[in-house]
């Protein structure tokens, strides 16, 4: 398929769930979406576009958290973004952890840092912090403090 | 028969980096395998948030001391995405003659270790010393053997001199025929093949279903390579040929890697040979909001970075994926079923990042050698020799 039949294709196949299309680049597509429809449209790509998952990114923008998935169909040349907002008091997303195995370990990342809950996630284990990282303290908010007193994180930028 | 479970880390002498793996096995097979990572964990992404653009650049060159031009390349394509910029051809090549340095050298480092992990250390010391003639070129060419420094959002920092371009090729020239001796060393040794063939296999499905990336994906037989499915610096500018074998073993993904060092030898010898003229620096003043990617081709596999701008002088989100994040998790599909005595060599094979070393030779201004090799191991051993007398003293 040309980049026309894809961006075509996905315009029709999945006309409910856009919300708004931007055509930033020959190798560049940003499409926002609805968080609902992250699980159809992640798998439509992965399985029948044959795109390759190259990484999720989360994003603190009060009131929202934002989660782009990035896919990159490599045939084409073509990286698709899919943009989802979250709400930020209460971000909870469906997890595609257990349909496919690349989004485990970044869905964990994110969610420790960003306290976003993936719902069915098959190990929602800590990945990167520490045991003795307290609950509920997300270090990539806007509104983290320094939890530790004794940690001394100055910098002269 | 109960099963045991066996710890690998957090510091072992195996890895390097510190990091957790609990193997389950049933008497020598691995029946499980879970992971424990973030032990090293420096909370880089948010550190870059508060630097500027530009120092931004030598922060994620510090992400590691191996691949330190792949983070600084995809970062500074990531900035440049954010708006139309055009940078020059001369830039584009320079990027391109570093980034096939650290393959090389990082291919070698790998090769190397492979070597001493499956207790052919011969293999360790030939690879290891190869290394050091191709960290030689880089000392030329970019004034350091690792951390180069020659990556800026719209440039490179750091001309190459003319004078300099036929020394360099000189160099790669002769370590060719020792790089072919390896590659016969490994590629034609019964040994290696008993060791090696057949072990730790990654199917083809399981390399698209992890999304893994690099020699490790290639040795499966998927043929993805950023350098060749989204062009970047030169490298559409000559022809060179993409390595893939088909069987996803231990022997396959080094086999790989060997042969990725000719054809990055190619390349560095084209982009020297044809070096076009002109600026080597865009002078971008300010980025404005928006966003960007910038992926490359490390050698371990696509590194990912992702910038977003508010139009400040510093990014407001910047994410970092190392190739490794993705190919770490296929442990789960190819050690499992595997001997407990190949599951070393099984977590080297996919070459997860290590930290290197670095070399002495004392030199006056003239270039005279001070202190030769003896010389050192001589006060070494007089330092060690002090140690102890104060030590005994106390």
């Amino acid at each position: 398929m040309t980049r026309e039949e894809v961006l075509q294709d996905l315009r029709e196949r999945f006309d409910e769930d856009i919300l708004e299309f931007l055509d930033k680049s020959p190798t560049r597509i940003y499409i926002d979406i609805k968080a609902e429809s992250i699980v159809r449209m992640s798998l439509y790509l992965f399985r029948n576009l044959g795109a390759r998952f190259q990484i999720a990114s989360g994003t603190d923008m009060p009131p929202h958290i934002e989660i782009l998935y990035h896919f990159i169909i490599e045939d084409i040349n073509l990286v698709i973004s899919l943009r989802v907002m979250l709400d930020r008091e209460n971000p909870e997303i469906a997890s595609l952890a257990k349909e496919i195995e690349a989004f485990n370990w970044i869905e964990r990342e994110i969610s420790e840092l960003l306290g976003v809950t993936f719902t069915g996630h098959p190990d929602p284990r800590r990945l990167l912090l520490a045991d003795n990282w307290p609950e509920c303290v997300y270090p990539l908010r806007q509104d983290y403090e320094e939890w530790d007193e004794t940690a001394d994180r100055t910098r002269g930028v | 028969m109960g099963k045991t479970i066996i710890p690998i880390g957090p510091y072992h002498p195996l890895l390097e980096e510190p990091e957790l793996f609990t193997l389950t096995v049933d008497g020598e097979t691995v029946v499980d395998i879970d992971m424990r990572m973030g032990y090293n964990h420096r909370g880089i992404e948010k550190l870059s948030e508060g630097m500027t653009f530009e120092n931004s650049t030598f922060v994620v060159e510090r992400i590691c001391g191996i691949c330190s031009t792949s983070h600084p390349f995809a970062y500074t394509r990531a900035v440049e995405d954010i708006f139309p910029m055009v940078v020059s051809m001369r830039a584009k090549y320079i990027r391109t003659i570093i980034a096939e340095g650290e393959r090389i050298h990082s291919h070698l480092l790998w090769l190397g270790l492979a070597g001493h992990f499956l207790g052919y250390n011969t293999l360790y010391m030939w690879a290891w010393k190869l290394r050091e003639e191709i960290l030689d070129v880089m000392e030329i060419l970019s004034g350091n053997r690792n951390s180069y420094a020659m990556f800026k959002p719209g440039g490179v920092r750091r001309d190459i001199k003319t004078e300099d371009i036929p020394i360099c090729i000189k160099k790669i020239n002769s370590i060719l025929p020792t790089l072919n001796m390896l590659k016969k060393a490994v590629i034609d040794d019964p040994v290696l093949h008993a060791r090696l063939k057949g072990i730790g296999v990654l199917s083809y499905q399981d390399a698209i279903d992890f999304s893994a990336l690099g020699p490790t994906s290639r040795a499966s037989g998927v043929a993805r390579d950023a350098r060749k499915d989204s062009p970047y610096g030169a490298y559409q500018e000559m022809d060179w040929n993409m390595i893939v074998t088909q069987n996803g073993d231990v022997f396959d993904k080094a086999v790989v890697r060997i042969l990725e060092m000719f054809e990055a030898a190619k390349i560095m010898k084209y982009c020297l040979n044809n070096l076009p003229d002109g600026e080597i620096d865009a002078k971008i003043k300010d980025v404005p909001p928006g966003e960007g990617i910038g992926h490359v081709e490390a050698p371990r596999g696509e590194t990912f970075h992702y910038v977003k701008s508010d139009g400040t002088n510093r990014p407001v989100r910047h994410k970092v994926r190392a190739p490794t994040f993705m190919n770490l998790p296929t442990y789960k599909a190819t050690v499992i079923g595997q001997t407990i005595s190949d599951a070393t060599i099984i977590l080297a094979a996919i070459d997860p990042c290590y930290c290197c070393t670095e070399r002495v030779a004392v030199k006056n201004d003239r270039g005279k050698m001070l202190y030769n090799g003896q010389d050192l191991v001589g006060l070494s051993r007089e330092k060690t020799e002090k140690i102890r007398r104060r030590m005994v003293g106390r």
